[in-house]
């Protein structure tokens, strides 16, 4: 069983997300979705001052096997994007849930992170997944 | 899908003991790395990996008429390796119209004596094929799927599984590209070993019994042969130029715009060999694509159906496409309209990217040749 922390929430596609005491979010792939993935060799960026959707693709991340999308999890605004990924994108596949980050949000509507997982759901979910 | 109805290869138990990450391939639950991809790719340019390969069909084909079949049934001339135990040759299997069936490797075991060795996926339609052209010839084809393969490739590959097989093995070292050596005929300890592969590396594939392959392959762990998955041999193969079927050619596509008109011999006038003629009248008519290397320039990674774009000339698709861990770029195979130069565009999630136009391979013998 892979590494859900207790404190982070997640979505059904696979990223994780942390809500930062300034109230954005900072979003990422889980440590099983990267295990899943394989080494990362590539990985494209959202814009910082775009906003997306909620479910909306916003980045991809390309292991050496598959590409996969990244979905914004809640509506919101790219604040900061991890630009260390365009040189070292292993580093989702090192500590994903910590220099891994992909990028970071400021919600439309900050109560929209409580429609999300929690850890336990989501491990339910990898478990129903692996079985 | 689910795993219990997966088929697995002898060699599966000691996969899982390795810590295999385990995926359906085919059909096959097959491993496709054991922790790190580009680690496996690495270990296989830098000294010595090895591949579960049993998945692989090995068919023998023996009776007095096996050259005459082999020289009408396959693409490449027979003549080349006939009458000359332990000679390999690789060619495509083509159907009436001159599209492959599958590609292959023949190896003389004796005048009257040819094994085949086929791709997992296609199995059933080569087999069926292969009966299919059978006619009156005195040749008995016999599927043995008694026997069991592992590939052993890199630099350090034939030193070390030198180390793991008997004294009898000793001639192998003699064994030039492209030749096999059969060992202990008949016994338990038969060993097939063929200075073969798909990696682009020196190494041997070594065909054994199902009920001795996981010591094989356990002795070769012994003498520091590090397993490797099926996700390496794709990046592997790639820098290496060699064409999967499936991906590169099927059915529908020619030998002669799938980089593989090195494998077709016309040279023989009297060699009918089957849609010989289909394939000379596209050689007639022109060839209008041409199978080439693609590097991308910048970031990003190049996959099979990406489309290819050549200024003035028309459109092209990529076959295969990844990230070369050796060069630490995208690299892919194209098919491209047959006047392309140097430079391309690749479209990418709708954007265009520019690439290099490239002859193959890209790597051999751990240097890159293409840049």
């Amino acid at each position: 069983m892979s590494d859900i922390p207790q404190e982070l929430k997640y979505t059904k596609s696979h990223e994780w997300v942390r809500v930062e005491e300034d109230g954005t979010l900072t979003v990422g792939i889980t440590e099983h979705a990267q295990g899943l993935l394989g080494d990362m060799v590539f990985v494209e960026l959202p814009e910082v001052g775009e906003s997306y959707e909620a479910g909306q693709d916003c980045a991809v991340v390309e292991s050496v096997k598959a590409a996969s999308d990244i979905y914004c999890p809640v509506e919101g605004e790219v604040v900061e994007v991890n630009e260390e990924l365009e040189d070292a994108p292993e580093q989702i596949n090192v500590n994903a849930y910590h220099e891994g980050w992909i990028f970071r949000i400021n919600p439309s509507n900050p109560d929209d992170v409580d429609n999300l997982m929690n850890a336990d759901d989501y491990t339910a979910l990898v478990e129903a997944e692996e079985h | 899908m689910t795993q219990t109805e997966l088929k697995t290869t002898p060699l599966f138990n000691a996969h899982q003991k390795m810590g295999a990450k385990l995926v359906d391939f085919g059909g096959w639950n097959m491993p496709i790395h054991y922790g790190s991809q580009i680690e496996e790719h690495h270990q296989v340019r830098k000294d010595a990996g090895m591949f579960d390969v049993c998945h692989m069909t090995i068919v023998d084909l023996l009776g007095s008429d096996v050259i005459a079949y082999l020289s009408r049934l396959l693409a490449n001339d027979v003549a080349k390796i006939s009458g000359k135990p332990g000679k390999a040759l690789y060619s495509c299997m083509l159907n009436n119209e001159g599209g492959v069936i599958d590609d292959l490797i023949i190896y003389a075991m004796a005048p009257d004596w040819v094994r085949v060795i086929v791709n997992s996926a296609t199995r059933e339609n080569d087999l069926a094929w292969m009966r299919s052209q059978l006619g009156d010839n005195a040749v008995e084809l016999t599927e043995r799927d008694d026997l069991a393969m592992i590939a052993v490739q890199g630099p350090n590959a034939r030193a070390l599984a030198g180390k793991t097989l008997d004294d009898d093995i000793a001639g192998a070292e003699e064994l030039k590209p492209f030749n096999a050596l059969l060992i202990n005929q008949g016994a338990d300890n038969e060993r097939f070993v063929a200075r073969t592969g798909y990696t682009g590396e020196d190494g041997y594939e070594i065909v054994c019994t199902n009920e001795q392959v996981e010591s094989v392959w356990n002795n070769l762990y012994e003498a520091g042969v590090k397993p490797c998955g099926l996700g390496a041999r794709d990046t592997l193969r790639l820098e290496a130029g060699m064409n999967l079927y499936g991906s590169d050619m099927d059915e529908t596509t020619s030998p002669l715009e799938s980089g593989l008109i090195w494998t077709v011999d016309f040279s023989d006038p009297d060699r009918h060999f089957i849609s010989r003629a289909a394939l000379e009248k596209q050689k007639n008519d022109g060839i209008k694509y041409k199978f080439v290397g693609l590097i991308l320039n910048g970031k990003g990674v190049l996959r099979a159906h990406q489309k290819v774009i050549v200024d003035g000339e028309g459109e092209g698709e990529l076959t295969s496409g990844t990230f070369s861990p050796t060069m630490q770029k995208a690299i892919g195979f194209a098919r491209v309209p047959v006047g392309a130069g140097e430079h391309c565009q690749v479209e990418i999630r709708n954007k265009l990217l520019d690439a290099k136009i490239v002859k193959l391979p890209f790597v051999r013998n751990g240097k890159v040749l293409a840049g």
